[in-house]
C-alpha cells in the first residue's frame, strides 16, 4: 500500500504533505477548530457538538477526503479501514464530563469519554464500514502502529485505510497526524 | 500459521480463576446483587462488584506488597500473576507481547490523583515494568468490543510473525464516573438484566480482570487445544451511541470471521438493552445463523465493559471443552425481532467451535471464530 | 401557554444541544425537533430530559414517555405548562 495523501493539524496550522493549507497561529483551539471547520465548506451542524478531540480528527480526515472522489474510489466501504493511536484517550472530555457529575450527568458528554468515538464519528462521516481500532501510546510510535496496519491489510479486506495519531490531551495540546493509506 | 489460546485466568465476582467462575456459573449463582454504596450512586443499584477485602488478601498472597497500586493496577497484576502460574510462556521474553484492553482504567481517580496516573499507557506501562516486559506493551480501547479486539489484534500480530505469544490483559472496574454516565443514558436495568428477553429493561454493569495467553505453539501429542481462527471488527456508520437498526457492522464482523466456516455455538453481547440485543438478532439472522445456539451471559457477571469480550470469550471456550451449552441466566420469554435460538436452560451439547461477538459505542462490532483442534 | 416559554425554549435547546449557525428565528414552534427537523438524534433526546430536570425540576425517568412531548417546541412548552413545579 502507498500513502495517498498526509494531514498534520498542530499549533493553529494545517499541513497537507507539509505544505501548510490554513494557519490562525497563536489561535486558541476553539476558535482555530471553528475557523477550519467554516473554511471547509461543509454543513454538518454535529461537528459543534463533538468533543475535542473527535473535532480534531473529525477535521484531519475532511482534509483527508476532501480533493478524492470518495464515491468512486471507496467502491466497498466496508473494505475502508480507520486505525488510529492517541496518547491522552479522552482524558479531556472525561473532565468536562466530570464537571456535570456532580450535578445532572450530561449524556451528550458521557459519550465522548470513549478514546473510540473519533473513529466512529469519521466512519459516520464518510460511511466507512470497515475495521475500527484505537490504540493508546506513551508517545507516537508510528511503527507500533504501521506493524498492525500491515497485518490488517495482509489478510486481504482492507483496500483503504485512515492511520495515524489524533491526541487531544488534558493540558489542551493536540497533535493530528494522519495517513490515508491505499492501493 | 494457527493461533492458540493457551490459557486463562478470570478475577470476578465469582470467583478468582477460570475453574471457579465456571463452576459457579454451573451452579446458577450469578456476582450480581443489590449494591447501597453512595459513593457509586445516589440509589440502589444491581452490580457484580469484585469484594474489597478479598481482592486485598489475594493481592497480598499471590503478588505481594499492594501499597502503591491503584485498585485497577491491582486487578490487572493479580490477573496476569495468576495467569503465568498455568503458563509455559516467559512473559519477559523478546518473542512476547502484552495487550491490555480497558475503557476507562484509572479514572475514579479523576480527581483525587494527577493526571500521569489517570493515562492508561500509564497503567500499561506499569503492568509491564511489574513483570519486566521486554516489549512495549499494547493498549486497545475501543470501547466495549476492546476485548474481543484484542483477541483480534493478539491472533494478528502473532500470525505475522511479530511476536510468537500475546498476555492479552481486559479490565474495567466501576465507579461512580461509569455508573453516572450509563444512568444519563437511561440504560442502567433495576433488576438483574434479562438479555433478548421481552421484558428486559436494560443492563447491570459489572466489574472484572480477565487475562490469556495466545500462542502460536502447539502442544505435543494429542491434547486438544483452542485455535483462535480468525476475526473481524466493522463499523456500522450509524450512530456514536445507537447500535444500527440492521445490525450493518455486526453482520459483516460475522461474515468476515466465519468467512464461510460452520460454528456450532454463538456467545453474544447481549447486555439486555432493547436496541443492543434486537441488533444482534438481526446480524445474526443476517448472517443465516437463526437455528444455531445462542447466549449471553450478562446475567451472571453485567456488562464488564471492556474485560467483557475476553471474559466472555473464555467462559465459552470452557463451556466449549466441557460440551456444554451455558443458558441465558435471566432470559424466559422470547423478546427480540429476529428468530433466533436463544439457549435458555444449561446443557450437554457437542460444540467445536464458536463465535465470540460484541459492540459498542463509536459503532464498533467485533467477532472472533475459536475452535476445537488437536 | 405563554409566547415567552417557547422563545426562552429555543434559546436553551440551542445552547444545551450546541446548534450553533441556527438561530431561535430558524425554529418552527410546531415543526419536528428530530428526524429531518432539527436533525436531533437519541443523545439529544436525552439532553433534553436533563434540560427539563435542571430548568423546569421535571423529572422523566422513562425515555420513551418523554417522546411525545419532545415532538416539537410547541408541545414541549404545552408538556412544561402541564407538568412544572
Amino acid at each position: 500500500m502507498k500513502t495517498i495523501k498526509h494531514i498534520r493539524i498542530e499549533q493553529s496550522s494545517v499541513f497537507a504533505d507539509g505544505d501548510e493549507l490554513f494557519s490562525l497561529a497563536g489561535e486558541e483551539y476553539a476558535v482555530f477548530a471553528r475557523a477550519v471547520y467554516k473554511s471547509l465548506e461543509i454543513d454538518y451542524p454535529k461537528f459543534y457538538k463533538m468533543s475535542n478531540m473527535c473535532k480534531l480528527g473529525f477535521l484531519a480526515s475532511e482534509y483527508l477526503l476532501k480533493d478524492m472522489n470518495i464515491k468512486e474510489k471507496f467502491v466497498d466501504r466496508s473494505r475502508v479501514a480507520i486505525v488510529l493511536a492517541c496518547k491522552a484517550s479522552s482524558l479531556q472530555a472525561d473532565i468536562e464530563y466530570s464537571k456535570t457529575m456532580g450535578e445532572i450527568p450530561s449524556p451528550a458528554l458521557f459519550v465522548y469519554t470513549l478514546a473510540n468515538i473519533v473513529t466512529g464519528e469519521i466512519a459516520i462521516r464518510h460511511g466507512i464500514k470497515g475495521e475500527e481500532l484505537m490504540l493508546v501510546q506513551q508517545e507516537y510510535d508510528k511503527e507500533q502502529l504501521s506493524d498492525y496496519v500491515s497485518t490488517l491489510i495482509d489478510e486481504g479486506n482492507t483496500d483503504f485505510c485512515i492511520t495515524g495519531m489524533v491526541d487531544y490531551d488534558e493540558n489542551h495540546r493536540y497533535f493530528a497526524d494522519v495517513c490515508l493509506l491505499g492501493r | 500459521m494457527s493461533v492458540y489460546i493457551e490459557s486463562g485466568n478470570i478475577i470476578s465476582p465469582l470467583g478468582f480463576s477460570t475453574e471457579e467462575n465456571y463452576a459457579n456459573i454451573l451452579s446458577g449463582r450469578s456476582g450480581l446483587r443489590l449494591h447501597t454504596d453512595s459513593r457509586l450512586s445516589d440509589v440502589p443499584l444491581q452490580l457484580a462488584l469484585i469484594d474489597d477485602a478479598l481482592l486485598e488478601s489475594t493481592f497480598a498472597a499471590v503478588v505481594g506488597d499492594g501499597s502503591g497500586f491503584t485498585r485497577f493496577e491491582k486487578f490487572c497484576l493479580l490477573t496476569v500473576t495468576c495467569l503465568l502460574k498455568n503458563s509455559s510462556i516467559d512473559i519477559s521474553s523478546p518473542d512476547t507481547v502484552i495487550i491490555l484492553s480497558t475503557t476507562k482504567g484509572n479514572i475514579e481517580l479523576l480527581e483525587s490523583y494527577d493526571s500521569r496516573r489517570l493515562h492508561l499507557w500509564h497503567s500499561a506501562a506499569l503492568i509491564a515494568k511489574h513483570f519486566s516486559a521486554y516489549n512495549k506493551p499494547l493498549i486497545i480501547s475501543n470501547a466495549c468490543v476492546s476485548g474481543v479486539a484484542a483477541l483480534v489484534v493478539a491472533r494478528r500480530l502473532i500470525e505475522s510473525g511479530k511476536y510468537n505469544n500475546a498476555v492479552v490483559v481486559g479490565a474495567d472496574i466501576i465507579s461512580r464516573f461509569i455508573v453516572s454516565g450509563f444512568q444519563s443514558f437511561m440504560s442502567l436495568s433495576p433488576e438483574p438484566c434479562k438479555p433478548f428477553d421481552a421484558k428486559r429493561v436494560g443492563l447491570n454493569l459489572g466489574e472484572a480482570a480477565v487475562s490469556a495467553v495466545l500462542t502460536r505453539t502447539k502442544l505435543g501429542g494429542a491434547e486438544q487445544q483452542i485455535e483462535v481462527v480468525r476475526g473481524a471488527m466493522h463499523n456500522d456508520a450509524n450512530h456514536i451511541s445507537g447500535p444500527s437498526r440492521t445490525g450493518e457492522g455486526l453482520f459483516h464482523a460475522i461474515k468476515d470471521a466465519l468467512a464461510g466456516d460452520k460454528v456450532d455455538f454463538i456467545s453474544a453481547h447481549g447486555t439486555a438493552t432493547a436496541y443492543n440485543d434486537n441488533m444482534e438478532a438481526v446480524a445474526i439472522s443476517r448472517a443465516g445463523l437463526n437455528k444455531v445456539p445462542v447466549n449471553s451471559v450478562k446475567g451472571f457477571f453485567g456488562h464488564t465493559l471492556g474485560a467483557a469480550g475476553l471474559l466472555e470469550a473464555i467462559i465459552a471456550l470452557e463451556a466449549m471443552k466441557d460440551n456444554r451449552l451455558i443458558g441465558t441466566r435471566g432470559y424466559s420469554e422470547h423478546g427480540v425481532s429476529e428468530a433466533i435460538n436463544v439457549i435458555k436452560d444449561t446443557g450437554r451439547h457437542e460444540v467445536n467451535s464458536l463465535l465470540k461477538l460484541a459492540s459498542g459505542f463509536g459503532g464498533s462490532n467485533a467477532a472472533v471464530l475459536l475452535r476445537k483442534t488437536r | 401557554m405563554s409566547i415567552d416559554l417557547r422563545e426562552k425554549l429555543k434559546g436553551e435547546l440551542i445552547e444545551q444541544l450546541n446548534l450553533e449557525d441556527i438561530s431561535p428565528a430558524d425554529i418552527d414552534s410546531s415543526a419536528a425537533l428530530f428526524g429531518d427537523g432539527l436533525g436531533l438524534d437519541s443523545i439529544d433526546a436525552l439532553e433534553i430530559i436533563v434540560l427539563l430536570e435542571k430548568e423546569y425540576g421535571i423529572k422523566i425517568s422513562d425515555p420513551s414517555a418523554g417522546k411525545e412531548a419532545m415532538a416539537s417546541i410547541d408541545s414541549l412548552a404545552a408538556f412544561i405548562e402541564k407538568n412544572r413545579k
